[in-house]
């Protein structure tokens, strides 16, 4: 028995497999598909994930089924915490809600596809480099992915930023558009407490190819973590101006800053 | 000279497993004439079967002689062959002056083999690249210059002569009985090395199906440029597992390590110059041409590791 099996033994409770089996994902003959998800994997890290979803950041979501069951989604929200916790968590939330779970796919940074071990893991469980060929081709065949348009720009702000909305890139709009995909906002609320970070060291960050070097603490606070998920948006495409685009687009930011903000009002304490 | 009973065609390479399959193929409807740069091989009597060189001036007394109707071009050298200026000079001169002559001589259709190693292997591929990304493995690694340029050089041609009909094919990686590429022998190697922490997502092809696919794309003639492979992706590492290989991990990071362990130790299995593509995916879209011509392979993954597996015991 090889190291796979004998967690996937291990680790895997039958619900949720049976669950994840419910799931529709195109893959080929041996569990893989074009971007490295594989089957076996993603079982895994989500049953590996379950209690850090579920008892570390208790996780507690609004909306969820706002998400539509079939077609091409971009789910839209807000980044922060100096790690991807916070796509993690809405594809976990996704995969695992009761009525018509999908598997959502995230978008990582550049950076992780060349780091040892970890890209390889990230892309058998299902994130994928965020490259608008991806995303579109992504979208093309119906999926649904996760993206967060601020980018570095809102994973690596500071503490004293938090819930501060970055300039958000258009690239996301014009994928909605040219390939009519369904924009679900979310704004989450928890991840910047997780890993606050007082200063960015940028001569360190560019010495190690990084994006950015933190200073923060060495570990990931519990911070309770509320993701509320707002109502499907729809945008025609066709030849639009980019002024027309920005404008959506902060149409999107707009909602996302309420969700934020409902989150917020809702959030008793932060641990 | 008499009239020809069946439209001839020339095809290169005629040495490898991958040009026997497609004479196989062809050989009931077609007059085979069979050229390959390396060696002569006999194929049987009704073949004629050259060793040539294509830069020298009696490759076009076969022209003159055989009437060709049609070139299949198999026969590029591979980058583990040969010194990088005679890889140049067959694969890239030699090609111009096939299709030259090609033009000369009227023919109407060529068909041209290159590889999805033209795209290149960077961290920041995309998945399912389709026929209009840049070719960036130039940019990364001089010695697939030719294979680069040889497409660039096809390119030119399919739209200087339209009249040539050129069609360029694009595979993953083709594996299977004869086949002597470098992947072919690491699956069929009993102890395989790999990056460490890298497993990138890979496409395999079977021989058969790409004869198939070579065969089909000859006889429905519709031009253009098409990559070639399965809707079906394995990572390199289950591959190998599957294959029946263990794997001799090798220190991925930094990049100079490894490059530098393969050159010392004269890796020919696992050459410097291909390394990463062992480390980030190249997964190419063949939906273009599957819809283009109705093709769909026959041999599906696990056949395919089967036989390397069986190989090995």
């Amino acid at each position: 028995m090889n190291l796979k099996s004998y967690l996937k033994e291990k680790f895997i409770s039958k619900e949720l497999d049976a669950q994840l089996d419910k799931i529709e994902k195109p893959v080929g003959s041996l569990g893989y598909d074009p971007w490295g998800f594989n089957a076996e994997t993603n079982k895994l890290m989500l049953s590996l994930y379950s209690n850090v979803y579920n008892k570390y950041f208790r996780v507690q979501t609004d909306g969820i089924d706002n998400v539509p069951a079939k077609g091409p989604v971009l789910i839209v929200g807000n980044h922060s915490g100096q790690l991807p916790i916070d796509g993690t968590l809405v594809g976990y939330a996704i995969a695992t809600r009761k009525k018509a779970p999908r598997m959502p796919r995230a978008m990582i940074e550049r950076f992780f596809p060349t780091v040892p071990f970890l890209g390889n893991l990230l892309n058998q469980a299902g994130a994928v480099l965020g490259d608008p060929v991806n995303c579109a081709k992504m979208l093309e065949n119906n999926e649904a992915v996760i993206v967060f348009p601020e980018g570095i720009r809102g994973s690596g702000k500071l503490y004293k930023d938090r819930y501060q909305l970055k300039r958000f890139g258009n690239g996301f709009m014009h994928l909605a558009m040219q390939h009519n995909a369904t924009v679900v906002p979310v704004g989450i609320v928890g991840c910047e407490e997780t890993i606050p970070a007082i200063a960015n060291i940028k001569p360190l960050a560019k010495m190690l190819g990084i994006p950015y070097a933190p200073i923060t603490l060495p570990f990931i606070l519990p911070a309770k973590v509320h993701m509320n998920f707002g109502k499907p948006m729809k945008f025609e495409g066709g030849d639009t101006t980019e002024e027309e685009v920005t404008r959506r687009v902060e149409q999107v930011k707009s909602v996302i800053n309420d969700l934020i903000d409902k989150g917020l009002s809702e959030r008793k304490r932060l641990f | 000279m008499t009239k020809k009973q069946k439209p001839t065609v020339l095809i290169t390479g005629a040495a490898g497993a991958l040009a026997q399959q497609v004479i196989n193929r062809l050989r009931d409807t077609y007059q085979i004439v069979a050229v390959d740069f390396r060696k002569q091989t006999y194929l049987s009597d009704d073949i004629p079967s050259y060793q040539i060189n294509f830069n020298k001036r009696v490759f076009e007394d076969l022209f003159r002689k055989y009437e060709f109707d049609g070139v299949i071009h198999l026969g590029r050298i591979t980058s583990s062959e040969e010194t990088r200026m005679r890889r140049y000079n067959a694969n890239v001169l030699g090609s111009q002056k096939l299709l030259e002559l090609s033009h000369k001589y009227g023919i109407k259709k060529v068909i041209v083999l290159s590889t999805y190693h033209v795209y290149g292997a960077n961290a920041y591929n995309p998945a399912l690249i389709d026929e209009t990304a840049p070719l960036k493995a130039a940019e990364l690694t001089m010695d697939l210059i030719d294979s680069v340029e040889l497409e660039n050089l096809a390119n030119i041609y399919l739209w200087k002569y339209r009249d040539l009909n050129i069609t360029i094919l694009r595979p993953c990686n083709i594996v299977g009985p004869g086949v002597q590429n470098t992947i072919s022998s690491l699956l069929s190697s009993k102890r395989a090395p790999v990056l460490a922490g890298f497993s990138p997502v890979m496409q395999f092809i079977h021989i058969d199906d790409m004869a198939d696919a070579i065969v089909l794309s000859y006889e429905k003639n519709k031009s253009g440029i098409y990559n070639v492979a399965p809707e079906d992706w394995v990572s390199y590492q289950q591959a190998l597992e599957l294959s029946g290989c263990s794997k001799l991990p090798l220190p991925s990071i930094p990049p100079s390590v490894p490059r530098f362990l393969a050159k010392t130790m004269n890796l020919k299995i696992f050459p410097a110059f291909l390394l990463n593509y062992f480390k980030y995916s190249v997964v190419i879209d063949g939906r273009s041409f599957n819809k283009t011509f109705g093709f769909k392979v026959k041999r599906p993954l696990k056949e395919i590791f089967r036989y390397y597996k069986e190989m090995k015991s």
